[in-house]
């Protein structure tokens, strides 16, 4: 027995010494390690992804006929160049010489309307892109031209051609779920569920390619691992930081400051009483400090906003962020009009998983009792989020970023149209309905410009939520690498990092 | 052979009632993986098209009995959010819980025996006396809330591991056992401290007793007397607690994986639940049930082995 102990205590202190020479890792000559907060988990197929966390990584390996660069212009991308028929309602893409798939196959005419028809759920699955229903036909001209036919014209066409789930895959490809093949700088390598996914640069990229070889994407879905991942030195870099996060890293850490795209409000159900009476929510408005928001949860840092449209879109965006001054007294007398002297009670259902629009709620419920509105915070599961208050729309009021689908100011304001499938608040305004008509029916792009400011104006005149804020977005990354960039959409692109003197 | 068929019948109805629980309560808790598959995106066509792919819209009955007669022949289906085969996805995480489960409890042996031997053999002594009142601290310290210690101690002031370096068992053996060190020790101490009190205040209890007078009585020397007699008998409540303890020490290793970023089944499992992934969850709680059953099933027998009344009763 005591042999026995004696072997035991060696093998412990082995094991001691074994860890102790584990620290480090191989020096990073054209690699980097980048920390992402979940898995992708919906699928590698860009006609299936989903997530946002998904669709950002997938940027990398993905690409469609036109993309978005960083300034928020669409660019050519598989295609070189496109014209649009007199009527409007036939797009023409020429295809680029020299682009090649992952597996060395050149991208053909075929690949192309393969892919079309596939992400419009021509083929099969639903589509994503709810505007591609409006596909007429997809036609091969001859074998570098591909036409697109519309049943009805739409201006925004090539924002939703540029988005990540329209991308190019090969007609081939039997398996897009589990081994993704595309066009972009990156390459998928392999990946070990919930531990990383491994990919590489693709040497025979059509454009100006990546600069760093491999890079690993480690899964740390852990909030307080983080930071010691970052400080200890396995993880280079780390989008989407806490302003406090970013307080705790070491010297070695540069912290890019950005915007995240995206509207924070407390969405408000407007089936629902009291939400139904607009002087209600004007009073809500008017109770809600944005700045103490910003200052108690972020060190002040942070976008206000004062409707559906973030700061970064600038082409779009009005500043309507003072149409409702914090203002008590106003608060409270337009309360006692609708009919609610003493307050009344309500309950915010916030997400479980987003830290950030957690603490604004907790914010915003402090602020609410100065005018005797007693809010209540109910904490669900993403997933019950998606069914009870997505889907659903059983909820009272929720807090939350919505961002952009789609480089598109109609991915922004369209689903507050009454009729509109994913209008989760249920906002329904006669006026606000007709500017949706008349901006579909115009082709001026001057006057869409101004009729989405119209819209704009409308959600906040009526306060259909409460606006907080586009948050601000902290980036991490080792002062061994630069050349990170932010993107007005929700993006990462790994191509245009580099080591430093790279 | 009665016995034998008799803890047969008993694993297969305690596996049968653990999955069938799992299966009603995913059936209870909102959305499908559907609609985590669709998110924002979801629309009710878009919803009932993926379910009738997923197959989620046959009766409840049938999709439990389905995954229960595949999983019967060993095929543990596909995951829905990954597309891949739940078995090649468990395949490459079970040796990471199993190796922290045998590490921990490899720890709290060699730790707890000749600890409380030695404290109770040298019961009056002045540092007998402090390990145990140190032992008493380190049990009510909860595991993960110790990892967290570790972590900070071990991995940012002394640097003795990189929190988070993980490195797999396939890309390199010897680092993995290096990493997996520390989450162990986490795991394993409070139980270590545990065992060793029960072990001694056991052996305590014992040497009261009238048969080791007798030994003495006959000339038998201290040491001999101690573990020849009195840690034979001292031991078997001991092994009891062990075997708990090993049970214990999955779940454990679970928890420490989420502190120390290790990506095992406990990670796999908490981000299945929540995508609603339904043939990864049944499996991975199919296989640690059947994990526990197995060990108190080897706990019964060395019983039988250590303690000869137990033979004689059966």
């Amino acid at each position: 027995m005591s042999k026995m102990i004696k072997m035991l205590a060696l093998c412990a202190v082995t094991a001691v010494a074994l860890s102790a020479c584990s620290g480090g890792k191989p020096d990073a000559s054209s690699s980097i390690t980048i920390g992402i907060p979940q898995d992708l988990e919906d699928s590698l197929d860009p006609h299936e992804a989903v997530a946002a966390g998904t669709k950002e990584i997938l940027f990398n390996i993905y690409e469609g006929l036109l993309k978005p660069d960083e300034t928020g212009n669409l660019v050519p991308a598989v295609a070189s160049n496109y014209t649009i028929s007199e009527d409007g309602k036939t797009y023409s893409f020429t295809l680029r010489d020299d682009v090649k798939f992952h597996n060395g196959q050149p991208v053909t005419a075929e690949d192309v309307k393969y892919s079309i028809e596939k992400s419009a759920g021509m083929t099969g699955a639903q589509s994503l892109i709810s505007a591609f229903s409006n596909i007429e036909k997809v036609e091969i001209k001859d074998e570098k031209t591909v036409d697109i036919v519309l049943t009805e014209p739409d201006i925004d066409f090539p924002a939703y051609v540029a988005n990540l789930n329209a991308s190019i895959i090969p007609a081939d490809n039997k398996d897009p779920k589990t081994k993704p093949v595309g066009t972009g700088p990156y390459m998928y390598v392999s990946r070990s569920p919930q531990e990383n996914i491994i990919l590489k640069k693709f040497d025979e990229y059509w454009g100006e390619g990546a600069n760093i070889t491999d890079i690993t994407l480690k899964v740390i879905p852990n909030a307080d691992s983080i930071v010691m991942n970052l400080n200890g030195g396995s993880v280079d870099m780390f989008a989407r930081l806490t302003s406090t996060q970013t307080q705790q890293l070491s010297k070695n850490f540069n912290i890019l400051e950005g915007e995240m795209n995206l509207v924070q409000a407390v969405y408000l159900n407007h089936a629902v009483e009291p939400f139904d009476n607009v002087d209600v929510c004007r009073a809500l408005s008017y109770a809600v400090d944005v700045q103490n928001i910003l200052d108690l949860t972020s060190d002040g840092k942070g976008f206000p906003v004062g409707s559906s449209m973030f700061p970064s879109f600038a082409k779009y965006y009005v500043d309507l962020t003072d149409t409702y001054p914090t203002d008590i007294k106003k608060a409270k007398e337009l309360l006692a009009s609708a009919g609610y002297p003493d307050g009344f009670s309500f309950s915010i259902t916030v997400p479980s998983n987003y830290q950030p629009h957690i603490e604004a709620a907790q914010v915003v419920v402090e602020q609410l009792k100065k005018i005797g509105v007693t809010a209540d915070i109910k904490l669900v599961e993403w997933n019950s989020w998606l069914s009870d208050v997505y889907s659903g729309r059983q909820y009272e009021a929720t807090l939350i970023g919505v961002d952009a689908s789609s480089l598109t100011a109609s991915a922004m304001l369209d689903r507050f149209r009454s009729d509109a499938d994913n209008n989760f608040t249920n906002y329904s305004n006669k006026e606000y309905d007709d500017l949706c008509a008349k901006v579909r029916a115009e082709s001026s792009d001057e006057e869409r410009t101004k009729i989405y400011k119209d819209m704009e104006k409308n959600l906040a005149d009526n306060a259909a939520n409460i606006y907080i804020q586009d948050m601000a977005e902290f980036v991490a990354l080792s002062d061994k690498y630069e050349g990170y960039v932010f993107y007005p959409m929700y993006v990462q692109d790994f191509a245009k990092l580099k080591l430093k003197g790279q | 052979m009665k016995t034998v068929l008799k803890k047969l019948a008993s694993f297969i109805i305690t596996v049968l009632l653990v999955t069938l629980f799992v299966f009603l309560a995913f059936e209870l808790i909102p959305g499908d993986a559907a609609t985590f598959r669709l998110g924002t995106n979801a629309t009710p066509e878009a919803l009932e098209r993926l379910r009738e792919e997923l197959g989620l819209n046959r009766p409840f009955f049938v999709r439990y009995f389905t995954w229960l007669y595949s999983f019967f022949f060993g095929d543990m289906g596909q995951s829905l959010s990954y597309g891949v085969s739940v078995r090649s996805m468990l395949a490459s995480k079970l040796p990471i819980t199993i190796t922290l489960t045998l590490m921990s409890f490899v720890m709290i042996v060699a730790l707890s025996v000749p600890l409380g031997v030695l404290t109770s053999k040298y019961e009056d002594r002045m540092w007998a006396r402090s390990l145990d009142a140190l032992g008493q601290v380190t049990m009510s310290i909860p595991p993960f809330f110790l990892g967290i210690i570790i972590m900070y101690v071990f991995g940012m002031i002394i640097h003795a591991f990189t929190p988070g370096g993980f490195v797999s068992w396939q890309t390199d053996p010897v680092r993995f056992i290096g990493y997996m060190f520390f989450p162990s020790v986490a795991i394993a101490l409070p139980k270590a401290a545990m065992s060793a009190k029960l072990l001694r205040t056991s052996i305590l209890s014992e040497r009261k007793l009238d048969y080791v007078r007798t030994a003495y009585s006959r000339g038998n020397s201290t040491m001999d007397v101690l573990y020849r007699h009195v840690l034979k008998n001292a031991i078997i409540p001991v092994i009891t607690f062990l075997g708990m303890t090993l049970a214990d020490t999955v779940a454990g290793s679970l928890v420490i994986e989420q502190v120390f970023s290790i990506p095992g089944f406990g990670r796999l499992l908490i981000s299945s639940i929540s995508n609603r992934d339904y043939p990864v969850v049944q499996s991975i709680i199919a296989i640690i049930a059947m994990i526990v059953i197995v060990i108190n099933l080897i706990v019964d027998i060395m019983y039988r082995f250590m303690d000869p009344r137990m033979r004689e009763r059966s």
